[in-house]
Parts: structure tokens; C-alpha cells; sequence
């Protein structure tokens, strides 16, 4: 029980993190110092500190949609197995809940930012659910993957010790679902090539522009939630390519925490050498990772 | 790694090139990605040189294989291409979505069929036969989806790459002279492709096929 | 001897290559030809011995494509002569070297007798007279160029997976594990029944796609229409014949297996859709060129059915591949002369072409005679056989259509001939091209011989049909 509570905190604090070591090494590749690490961290206490704006025409959705869409990744957070601790809630089909739980939270989100009654909210919602609905078929599909070469369905025994033995038989497949899965995580979390998330240039942008109306302790947990989603992509990554994981309750998290660096590493450099995706190509981004995951599932299943 | 678990690579390689191409529009790195399925192409000779097939005869395969299909046809595409100045596919027949889902779907089918396809020998690769499929039907469909004349030319060497995997199915049917002529006969195609794609630019200053619509019954 | 024919116009091709005068040149066709008539006339005598292993040889059904070919190919080389003279402004370097790496190709499609020799000489047909095509170089002819070698490379690529998927079905147990025409007529019942099927289809579609039967004919009335005359000519007549040569050796097989109903269907169908699909476009053609090209649809379907209805039907289609053939030979040639007199091909600008080509014109409408299956000419000989085979194998809906579209194509085809040929000139487009020996005596002498033989088929032409229906049928 106490494990239940302990994982998503630790989750949810180190998050914050991840963007701020995104953003050094961006910086390092073109040659800046950058924001510190900590920025983050700062940005959120400051704005806990705050007091929220809410228009006139907004109801109570506009004021849940950001908790209740952090709160989701919270709870999806539960579902993952990290390094050698096993995952604090496990049952078969899990990792449809985990799916589930992250489309809730975009679908609050999205609701949110329609709440405002703001064309421009709305465009940007508009986006987010359209490309939404080639996302998530794909991460479906790579999940079932998963599922398949090892047998489990639910995401303990996916990412679990029982990997080890699906990479020795069906390693294609897991790397092609893995090349899905790490597109789909710089789709899922507006980095570039899909979405950029260091500017408000209004033509191109999908999760900001939804998320423009918060403010305070609302916007703070839209943007802790962000990280934390950032981490859960993260985290499915690295528990997926460090299959051989050494034993040990330490040694494991070591090798978590290195999983993630390199995760943050690579979402860093794509975003340094990349530039961001016409808006009407992203699509076909999303279905080509969806084809990946399609014929990575095709290969395990014959 | 085994030898058999380099040909899944080889073999999920080939599909994956197929599958950006169908996504890609910018014709030199599409023919770039034709060049590396050519030369993945020379590595399944080689390695399924030991199991049955005449060793030698798969050198020859596999050499031919390399030279022609990954250096002499990319350096022609190459040429074509800078000579006649196109760089993409601007708006095809079928959109990029459509045509991946399409393809997809042919390649799902061909691997998900392929196992209940009587194929008379047992023992080869169980990847082959739905791969050279998936390769041939993408072919096709780059083939009839573009406009522009280069992309056309790059979904017929799709297709007769996807050929060509299926024939390695009877290297010990077919005399080497004739893959050679097969090989032979691929490059003339590519090369006189060449030369009558250079003849449209030079008289219509485009290579979109669009243009040639003149002729109706 | 297989390996001088090969090689003769090959030989001369280059030479050809190094020769400056665009005014010499086309000599080199001359030579090629006359050496090649005789090598063929050489094999005709006394078979020659098969080379590489059996995979060239010279069988019954090669002999009648081959010695059409050559015949069509000796015509069109005298043609040229005065063709390329009157064209004396354009480089005719390729066009020399192209047909005469043609007449190689075509004749290596006769003498294969391996599938994969037989794919590789197919596609060097295509790759040859592609460049040919656009010899006027405008847009239409460049647009009929790439249309003819996409689809026909395309074609192509399916009819090797096709010869594939045959390989396939010979190697299970007791299988030839061959491509050799004979080992897999051998094999017969040891071929895996699902792979032959599967090759048959990819293997009709391809060479059918080269044939141009319809619906895969979408090609065809853009390059004939587009092409120059003595060109369609040989893709009509000689190119046909080739194709049509592929699709027999493939039903030899399918004989062999067991599998001949499945493949008569199939042939049946698409025979009988060419000759729909060109007697419903025939009627509305106002180009005279692409007019042929639809009548060449018609032919190609009246040898489909006649290899599907199989029997009595196969011989009079060897007859037929001859017969059309060398039919085509004059239509185009006479076309040719007309397009060139008038410089038009347009049916509402070319009219009285007897009168003012006296040779060419009453010609063309000679051939558009025999075309469409009149005595005395040999085409009738062999239609009416076929027709006559539908009926005694009791398939009276087969016979009713096609003579349903024989005589629709000849009505629609009649009407725009008549226009052409007969009528006062006086007023329509001039250009000072009138017949000359080089250009009217070839299609002369091809009427004389398809009037001749039928007349009077003589013994030994006979024998061979005879002996090539047997190839076929087993």
C-alpha cells in the first residue's frame, strides 16, 4: 500500500526533470548554456504561489481539467513497472487501463480548452484530438505487440523479468515497436518534430495553444502533468530496450535512471537536428508509426 | 547472431523501405531508400547460401545484386534526377496516409496468408515469400499512385526487387545467365527510363505525368 | 545457325552506330534484314541444333512467328529506305540501331524455349522500340512512349513473377525443378496445380499487357497512334505475334498440368472483351493510326480465343498470327504513305487517297478487307475457323459474339475507310509525298502474300500450323 502511494510521488517529483535535461542538452548542441536543470522545479513553485484567472464564460470543467488530467497520469503511473520493483498494481489487461488513462487525460484537457469558448482553444483542441485518433491506434498496437511476444497482458509481465526471453525470440518486432513507441512519445508529448514546445507561434501549435486560458496552480499542474506524461513514454522506453536489467533493487534503478538519460538524451538531439513537421504531415507521422506497430504485431503473431 | 536472425533483419529492412517510401515525397531521399533495399538485397543470397543453394551461384547473385541494383540504377536515378531538376512528388493520385495504410495492409496480408501458401520445399525462411510479396504489392501501388515520372520509376525497381526475393526462392532453377539477363534487362530499363524521361523534360519542362494526357479516345 | 540469326543484327546494329551519313544509314536495316531473311529461310530448311543447354531451339510455333517477323521486318527495312529519306532532317542513329536490336529480341522470343530466357528476350522487345516511338519527338509521341514502356515494364515484372510461381509448382516431389518448356510439358500433373494457376493469371496479365488485350490494351492506341507507321507496323504484326508466341508456350504448360479449361476460360473471356472493347472505339475513331491500333486490339483478341477455344481453333490461330500479321504489315505502311501525303491522320481531312496515291490507297482499303476477315484473304481462312471450332464445341453464345463484333468492327471501321479512301482529294491537305517504289512496293508485295495464302495455303505451311497447334495442345 505504502509502495502504491511512494511510486507515483517519486514519479511525479523527479518528472520535472526530464524537460529541464531535455532543454541542457539542447542547449549543449547548439552551443548555449541554457536554463538550469532545476528550472522547472522553480517555475511550478512560483506558480503554485499565484492566484488563478478564470474568465466569465468558463465552468467548472475549465477549473478540473487540469487536475483531474494530472491526476490520470498519476494513476497511470501505478501501472508501470520500474527498474526491479515490480509494479504497484498489476491485473491482466492493464495496459489498455494505461492507454485508457492517458486518452482520459487528453480528452480532459481538450474539454478543458473547449470550455473556454475560444476559437483558438478550440483549433487547438481540434488538433490535438485529430492526431489524437492516429496516436492512439498506434500505441495500441505497439502495446499489443508487446503483449504478444511475451504472453502477458498485463504491463508488469510486459516490461517485466519476462521480456528478457520475448527479445530473444521476437527481437524484430520489439524494435520496430520500440521505433514506434519513440515517435509516438515526441507526438504524445508536443516535442518537435510534431509540435514545438518553446514557441506560442499560433499557426502551428497543438497542446499549448489548449492549455493557454490556465493559469496559477492550474497551469502548474498542467505542466507538472506534461513532465510527468514525458516520463510514463520515458519510462515504457527504457524498461523496453534495458531487457536484461541487472538484479538487484539499486542496480536496477540505476539502470532505470540511465534508460531514462538516454531517452532524454536522444529526445534532445532529434529536437536540435529536426525542424518541425508541416502541420498537415504529422498525420502521417502518426499512421506511419501505427504501420510499424501494425507489422511488428503481424510479425509476432504468424 | 545467427545467420537466420540476420535475414529477419535483412528481410524486416526491405519492408520497412517500402514503407517510407510510400511515406516519403522527396524524390532523392526516396531513391536513396531504394539504393538501401538494394543493398540489403545482395545480403539474403549470401546467407542463404549455405542451406541448399549452390554457393557460388549466390556470390554471383548477390555481386549482381549489389552492383546493379544499389550502385549502377541509383547513379542513373541520380542523374535523371539532376538532370531533369525535380525534387518531389508534389501532390500524388493517393495521399501519403492512404497509400501507407494501403500498403500496410497488402504487407499485413501477405505475411498473415503466406503461411497457408502451399509452397512445395520446405525449409526456407519464413519471411521470404511474405516479404517479396509485400514488396511487390507496394511496388504496384507507388507505381499507379504518383504523377511524377521519377517516382514511377522508383516503384517499378520496388517491384522487381519484391521479384527478385521471390526468385531467390529458385536459384537452383534458374541458370545464372539468365538472372543475369533478368539483372541485365533491368538496368536497360532503368537506362532507356532515363533517357525518354530526359526527352519529356527537355519538351514539356515537367515530369508529371499529368501533363501527358493529351492522347484520348 | 540459331547463334548467326541472334547475332547478325546485332552485329550490324553496331555497325550501323559507327556509320556518319544520316543519309547511309538506314542501309544497315537493309543489311540486317537480308541477313536475317536468309539465316530464318536457312533454319527453315534444315532445323538447326538447339544451343545453351536447350534453352534456344527452333520449334513449330517459333517457325511461323519467326519467318512472319522476318518477312514483316525485310518489308519494312525496303520501307524505310524511302521513309527515312523523306525524314532526312532527323538523327536516325537510334531508330536504325533500335529496330535492329529488335529483330534480334524478336527473334530470341521465337527460339526460346526456357521462361526465363523467353521473359528476358520479351522485355528487350519493349526496351527496344520504346526510344523508338517518339522518333517525331512532340509531346504525343513522348506521352505514347512513356505510357508503352511503364505499363509494358510493368507488365513485364508481374509476367517474371509469374514464370516465378511456375518454377514454384515444379519443384515439389517428382517436379522438373526447370523453366525448359519441355521438362515442365513433362512434368504435367507432378506441377503443383495452386502455383500453376496463380502463374497463369500473373503470366496472362503480363504477356497479355504486351499483347494488348483488353482491358490492358491502354497503351496500345497511343503508341500506334503516335509512332511512325513502319514502327507499328512491326509492333502490331511482329511484337503481337512475339507476345502472342509467350501466351502459347504458357498454355503448353497449362495443357501439360491439366489446367487447360481454367486457362481456355480465361483466354476465352479477355479474347472476347478485346474484340468488344475494339468494336465499341473502332466506330468512333477520327485518327486514322489509332484506328489501327483498335483493330489491333481485335486481332490480338481473335488469337486469344482462338488459343482458349483450343482444338481446330489453335492451328487457324497460328494461321491468323501470320495471316494478321503481315495484313498489319500493309495497313501501316499504307497509312504511313497516307499520314505522309496529306500530313494528317485525321478523317475529316483526308479524303479520295485512291486518287491521289494510287498505289497506297487502293491498298489500304484491300487491307482493311482482309482486316476485317473478307475472302479472299488469309484472315478469313483463319476466322472463319475459329468460328467454326466455337460451333463444334457447341459454344453458340463464343460464336455470337464474336461474330457479333466482326461485323460491328467491320461497319465501324468500313465507314472510315470508305471516307478515306474513295471521294474527290481536291481541297483536302497537301504535301508533296506521292508513292515511290520504296515506299509502295512493300505493303504491295505483303497483299500479294496475304491474298496468296488464302488462296492456297501450300503443303508445307500447312504441316508447320499443323505441327504448332500440336505443340500447344499436346
Amino acid at each position: 500500500m505504502l509502495r502504491a502511494l511512494l511510486q507515483p510521488l517519486a514519479l511525479l517529483l523527479a518528472a520535472p526533470l526530464l524537460p529541464g535535461l531535455v532543454n541542457r542538452v539542447k542547449a549543449a548542441v547548439a552551443g548555449r548554456r541554457g536554463p538550469p536543470v532545476w528550472q522547472l522545479y522553480a517555475d511550478l513553485w512560483k506558480l503554485l504561489h499565484k492566484g488563478a484567472v478564470y474568465s466569465g464564460t468558463t465552468s467548472w470543467i475549465f477549473r478540473a481539467g487540469p487536475m483531474a488530467s494530472l491526476a490520470s497520469a498519476a494513476t497511470a503511473a501505478l501501472l508501470l513497472p520500474v527498474g526491479a520493483f515490480p509494479a504497484p498494481i498489476s491485473f491482466a489487461g492493464d495496459f489498455l487501463l494505461f492507454a485508457g488513462l492517458l486518452a482520459l487525460g487528453r480528452f480532459l484537457t481538450a474539454l478543458a480548452a473547449m470550455d473556454t469558448g475560444s476559437s483558438f482553444e478550440g483549433m487547438g483542441a481540434a488538433r490535438e484530438v485529430t492526431f489524437g485518433s492516429a496516436a492512439e491506434p498506434a500505441l495500441l498496437l505497439g502495446l499489443a505487440v508487446l503483449a504478444r511476444a511475451t504472453g502477458s497482458t498485463s504491463l508488469q509481465g510486459m516490461l517485466g523479468p519476462g521480456l528478457s526471453g520475448a527479445w530473444a525470440g521476437a527481437a524484430p518486432s520489439l524494435i520496430l515497436a520500440a521505433v514506434a513507441l519513440g515517435l509516438l512519445s515526441l507526438a504524445e508529448n508536443a516535442r518537435i518534430p510534431v509540435d514545438d514546445p518553446s514557441t506560442h507561434l499560433e499557426l502551428t501549435m497543438i497542446h499549448e495553444v489548449m492549455v493557454l486560458d490556465h493559469s496559477g496552480p492550474d497551469l502548474a499542474f498542467v505542466q507538472a502533468g506534461a513532465a510527468l506524461k514525458l516520463l510514463l513514454f520515458g519510462a515504457l522506453l527504457a524498461q523496453l530496450v534495458l531487457a536484461a536489467r541487472p538484479a538487484g533493487d539499486l542496480l536496477g534503478l540505476v539502470a532505470f535512471a540511465g534508460g531514462l538519460l538516454a531517452f532524454v538524451l536522444l529526445v534532445g538531439l532529434v529536437e536540435s537536428a529536426m525542424a518541425r513537421l508541416r502541420l498537415q504531415r504529422v498525420p502521417q507521422l502518426l499512421v506511419g508509426a501505427a504501420v510499424l506497430s501494425l507489422f511488428a504485431l503481424v510479425l509476432v503473431l504468424r | 547472431m545467427t545467420s537466420a536472425s540476420w535475414l529477419d533483419l535483412a528481410f524486416v529492412l526491405v519492408v520497412l523501405v517500402d514503407f517510407y517510401l510510400l511515406a516519403s515525397s522527396r524524390l532523392p531521399a526516396a531513391t536513396r531508400a531504394v539504393a538501401l533495399q538494394g543493398a540489403v538485397l545482395s545480403a539474403p543470397p549470401l546467407l542463404l547460401a549455405g542451406g541448399g543453394h549452390d554457393p557460388e551461384h549466390m556470390l554471383l547473385l548477390s555481386a549482381g545484386a549489389l552492383l546493379v541494383k544499389a550502385v549502377l540504377i541509383p547513379w542513373l536515378m541520380f542523374r535523371a534526377i539532376r538532370e531533369t531538376a525535380v525534387r518531389r512528388e508534389v501532390e500524388p493520385f493517393v495521399t501519403p496516409v492512404t497509400s501507407m495504410v494501403l500498403g500496410a495492409a497488402g504487407v499485413a496480408a501477405a505475411f498473415a496468408l503466406s503461411r497457408s501458401l502451399p509452397l512445395p520445399s520446405g525449409g526456407q525462411h519464413p519471411f521470404l515469400v511474405p516479404t517479396a510479396l509485400g514488396t511487390v504489392w507496394v511496388g504496384l501501388l507507388l507505381m499507379v499512385s504518383r504523377k511524377e515520372a521519377v517516382s514511377q520509376v522508383l516503384g517499378f525497381l520496388v517491384l522487381e526487387n519484391g521479384v527478385f526475393l521471390f526468385g531467390l526462392l529458385l536459384s537452383d532453377v534458374m541458370p545464372v545467365m539468365v538472372e543475369a539477363g533478368v539483372l541485365l534487362d533491368l538496368l536497360a530499363a532503368v537506362f532507356v527510363m532515363g533517357i525518354v524521361m530526359f526527352d519529356i523534360q527537355r519538351e514539356l519542362a515537367s515530369l508529371d505525368t499529368q501533363k501527358l494526357q493529351r492522347l484520348r479516345d | 545457325m540459331i547463334l548467326a540469326a541472334l547475332a547478325a543484327p546485332l552485329l550490324v546494329a553496331t555497325l550501323a552506330l559507327g556509320v556518319r551519313q544520316n543519309r547511309t544509314r538506314p542501309r544497315a536495316l537493309l543489311v540486317g534484314a537480308v541477313l536475317h531473311a536468309l539465316a530464318v529461310a536457312a533454319m527453315l530448311g534444315r532445323r538447326p541444333e538447339p544451343v545453351l543447354d536447350g534453352a534456344l531451339a527452333l520449334d513449330a510455333a517459333g517457325a511461323v512467328v519467326l519467318s512472319t517477323s522476318s518477312l514483316l521486318f525485310l518489308a519494312c527495312a525496303v520501307y524505310a529506305q524511302g521513309y527515312l529519306r523523306r525524314r532526312a532532317e532527323r538523327d536516325n542513329r537510334l531508330f536504325v540501331g533500335g529496330l535492329l536490336v529488335l529483330l534480334s529480341a524478336l527473334t530470341a522470343v521465337s527460339l526460346a524455349q526456357h521462361l526465363g530466357v523467353l521473359w528476358v528476350a520479351v522485355e528487350l522487345t519493349t526496351l527496344a522500340t520504346a526510344p523508338l516511338i517518339y522518333f517525331n519527338r512532340n509531346a504525343g509521341s513522348l506521352e505514347a512512349a512513356w505510357k508503352y514502356l511503364l505499363l509494358c515494364s510493368l507488365g513485364i515484372a508481374l509476367a517474371l513473377l509469374g514464370t516465378f510461381f511456375l518454377a514454384l509448382a515444379g519443384t515439389g516431389p517428382g517436379g522438373p525443378r526447370s523453366l525448359l518448356l519441355a521438362d515442365l510439358a513433362g512434368a504435367g500433373r507432378a506441377l503443383k496445380a495452386p502455383w500453376v494457376r496463380g502463374g497463369f493469371v500473373f503470366l496472362l496479365v503480363g504477356y497479355g499487357t504486351k499483347m494488348g488485350l483488353a482491358p490492358l490494351h491502354a497503351w496500345k492506341p497511343d503508341a500506334y497512334g503516335e509512332a511512325p507507321g513502319l514502327l507499328g507496323a512491326l509492333l502490331a504484326g511482329a511484337v503481337g505475334a512475339s507476345a502472342f508466341l509467350t501466351l502459347a508456350r504458357v498454355q503448353q504448360v497449362m495443357h501439360a498440368a491439366g489446367e487447360e479449361r481454367f486457362a481456355g476460360q480465361a483466354l476465352t473471356a479477355l479474347g472476347l472483351i478485346s474484340l468488344a472493347v475494339a468494336a465499341v472505339y473502332v466506330a468512333a475513331q477520327r485518327d486514322l493510326k489509332r484506328m489501327l491500333a483498335w483493330s489491333s486490339v481485335e486481332h490480338m483478341g481473335i488469337l486469344a480465343l482462338g488459343l482458349g477455344l483450343g482444338g481446330t481453333a489453335v492451328a487457324a490461330a497460328w494461321l491468323h498470327v501470320a495471316g494478321s500479321g503481315l495484313t498489319k504489315g500493309v495497313l501501316f505502311l499504307s497509312a504511313g504513305n497516307i499520314h505522309r501525303a496529306y500530313g494528317s491522320k485525321l478523317t475529316d481531312q483526308v479524303r479520295g487517297a485512291a486518287r491521289r496515291l494510287p498505289v497506297s490507297g487502293p491498298l489500304f482499303l484491300l487491307a482493311f478487307l482482309s482486316a476485317s476477315g473478307s475472302p479472299p484473304f488469309a484472315p478469313f481462312l483463319s476466322e472463319f475457323a475459329i468460328l467454326a471450332a466455337a460451333v463444334a464445341q457447341g459454344r453458340p453464345v463464343v460464336a455470337a459474339l464474336y461474330l457479333a463484333s466482326l461485323a460491328a468492327i467491320f461497319l465501324g471501321m468500313g465507314r472510315t475507310v470508305m471516307r478515306v479512301v474513295l471521294g474527290d482529294p481536291a481541297g483536302a491537305p497537301e504535301r508533296p509525298f506521292p508513292d515511290s517504289a520504296l515506299t509502295a512496293a512493300p505493303p504491295l508485295v505483303l497483299m500479294a502474300l496475304v491474298t496468296g495464302l488464302g488462296l492456297w495455303v501450300p503443303g508445307g505451311v500447312a504441316d508447320l500450323l499443323r505441327a504448332a497447334a500440336a505443340l500447344v495442345t499436346g
